[in-house]
């Protein structure tokens, strides 16, 4: 049956108190991390990737001579934690939520959830609370692991980096929450989600670094929100650059866009 | 009685076409229906009959194109969360996390309702006890379903919306199911079954509609609408051979048209069906005997709610679109 024409439960805009939510909340956590490759992807696969480079590739441990001081004696792994960092943002963007959102879709949970006083808007926010909480764990652990593990210096300007990490998140789930609106199945989601997440890789410098990027590449990267991420990180972990504007405005506008589109298309039942 | 606890009263409800251009798909045509508290009224139908539709709208899911619905004296079309605090709905296809255990769901659920039902007594009325800590997807289908009824119940609701509740269920948890029904009903809570099994309807239904291409074709209580058939009693008779049957069948088909508690006569397969008032039979084996012709057997037939659905509709009931006419 056309579930497009399903009442739209209330609730999407009013913010109403809803009895429940912390139980519901602490309950999706638990059963959330109860799926091991969701966890591993969003918690554990970033930080690892860093690590597993840092320590194996000779290049990342050797420093950059070429960058301007106090950075031509860091690790060339420095350069690479911007993209880690936004590698984070679009895994659990990508992969780890248009799954969740459209098997919640696929199995009735969503339906489910309308025939009760919890409207379904709320199970949706709380897995944006979840996957905030697992990029919070996750995005740590890989500054933490390349400030002692590796010898990265602190980031120059921590507040712009951590303004572009909000605006990268808000950006990034926008587009995760667009990607899972129409979605009938999981699968359905993580294909399309796919499709997006591994070009989006690429402009923000997985496969080829930031650092030795093209320019063309550079500017197609500006444009895209993981790209303009990975810039915008790099950019304030840096401090060389002063402050990256026009990224900062690339992810306010891709988020104002993508957030108010995908609640508009996302399916209810 | 009291006022109704649900109140349906003329409901349309149409879908766009499949394909661009393609005219609207009527699901719900002219359905009116009352259902009084404590009773489990049924709304059978076959697949596509517009049963779910209907208990889709009354419960505020879906808004309807026309007619009114009031259910505990609220408009769920108006205001849908102002009825779902007091109905319990549980829903074909809607189901749960894999991972999740019966439990937790329970708790889970429980925790949106501001009058909760004890777990523990839900899990013991459903036997779900013993599988407490089993996650979702690792129960077996009649399991899920009794979590399902569980869930629904969870609220205290004074309303139930239990749809297709035993498909895909094997006979012996149909019939637990059934039982539970029954018991969820004697605790106080209104029952409205969506089901497509006659059987179902005709051992559980207090009261029902039969919903036939978005229209309600017959409704009564199961009884009253068997008993309401033209020639609802059935004897079947089987005669040794052919030449006596056939004596049997113009003697039978004379006594049709003089005697008013004899519908008709028919042959069926190597018998002779006859039909009429309860009184049927002995007016069969009287001619009979009258005429020296014996019978090798004599047996009477049960009308079921299926035979209502032939005579209201003129078809055979099939329940699934591509399953075997059951009749």
């Amino acid at each position: 049956m056309s579930a497009v024409e399903t009442v739209r439960a209330p609730g999407a805009v009013r913010a109403r108190r809803v009895r429940g939510f912390g139980t519901l909340l602490a309950t999706e956590l638990k059963v959330w991390l109860r799926d091991p490759t969701a966890v591993f992807f969003a918690l554990v696969f970033p930080t690892a990737l860093l690590l597993g480079l840092g320590l194996a590739v000779p290049a990342f441990s050797d420093p950059m001579v070429e960058a301007p001081p106090p950075w031509n004696t860091a690790p060339g792994i420095t350069s690479y934690l911007p993209t880690i960092i936004a590698l984070a943002v679009g895994t659990i963007a990508l992969t780890t939520m248009p799954v969740q959102f459209a098997t919640f879709r696929e199995k009735g949970v969503l339906k489910r959830l309308s025939t009760t006083p919890m409207p379904p808007q709320n199970l949706i926010g709380a897995h944006m609370v979840i996957n905030v909480l697992a990029l919070i764990v996750s995005a740590g652990a890989s500054v933490v692991g390349a400030l002692t593990v590796l010898g990265v210096p602190m980031a120059a300007d921590p507040f712009t980096v951590l303004l572009v990490l909000v605006l990268s998140t808000t950006a990034m789930f926008s587009l995760g929450l667009l990607v899972a609106a129409r979605a009938e199945k999981g699968t359905t989601a993580s294909g399309l989600g796919m499709l997006i997440y591994f070009p989006s890789l690429m402009f923000s410098g997985v496969w080829v670094p930031l650092s030795v990027m093209p320019d063309w590449m550079q500017t197609i990267g500006l444009y895209l929100p993981l790209g303009a991420a990975a810039q915008g990180l790099t950019v304030g972990w840096f401090g060389t650059d002063g402050f990256p504007l026009a990224q900062v405005l690339v992810l306010a506008a891709w988020t104002l866009v993508l957030f108010p589109l995908g609640v508009r298309l996302f399916r209810w039942s | 009685m009291t006022s109704p606890v649900v109140e349906v009263s003329h409901l349309r409800k149409s879908y766009p076409g499949a394909g661009r251009g393609a005219p609207p798909r009527t699901a719900v045509a002219d359905v009116s229906l009352e259902v009084a508290r404590g009773e489990i009224f049924g709304i059978l139908g076959p697949n596509g009959a517009g049963k779910t539709t209907t208990v889709e709208c009354v419960a505020g899911l879906r808004r309807a194109d026309g007619g009114t619905v009031r259910l505990l004296g609220r408009d769920p079309q108006a205001d849908p969360m102002s009825v779902r605090e007091h109905v319990g709905i549980q829903l074909q296809e809607a189901a749960l996390h894999d991972k999740i255990t019966v439990g937790e769901a329970l708790d889970v659920f429980g925790s949106f309702y501001a009058e909760q039902a004890d777990p523990a007594e839900l899990l013991d009325l459903l036997d779900l006890t013993a599988h407490r800590d089993q996650q979702f997807g690792k129960l077996s289908g009649g399991q899920k379903q009794r979590l399902s009824i569980a869930l629904a119940l969870v609220g205290k609701p004074q309303v139930a919306i239990l749809d297709e509740l035993t498909t895909g269920l094997d006979p012996a948890a149909r019939r637990a199911t059934w039982d539970l029904v029954e018991r969820v009903r004697d605790s106080g809570v209104t029952v409205l079954l969506v089901t497509h099994f006659m059987e179902e309807a005709e051992r559980l239904c207090d009261r029902l509609v039969v919903i036939d291409g978005g229209r309600v074709v017959a409704q009564g209580t199961p009884a009253s609408l068997i008993e309401g058939l033209e020639g609802h009693r059935g004897v079947r008779l089987r005669f040794a051979d052919g030449a006596a049957r056939g004596r049997a069948l113009a003697l039978l088909t004379a006594l049709a048209e003089q005697d008013d508690d004899v519908a008709a006569a028919t042959t069926a397969g190597d018998e002779i069906e006859v039909t009429g008032t309860r009184t049927v039979l002995f007016a069969v084996v009287q001619a009979l005997a009258a005429a020296a012709v014996v019978p090798d057997d004599v047996r009477t037939v049960e009308r079921t709610l299926e035979d209502v659905f032939v005579q209201v509709t003129g078809r055979e009931y099939r329940a699934e679109e591509n399953e075997e006419v059951t009749v």
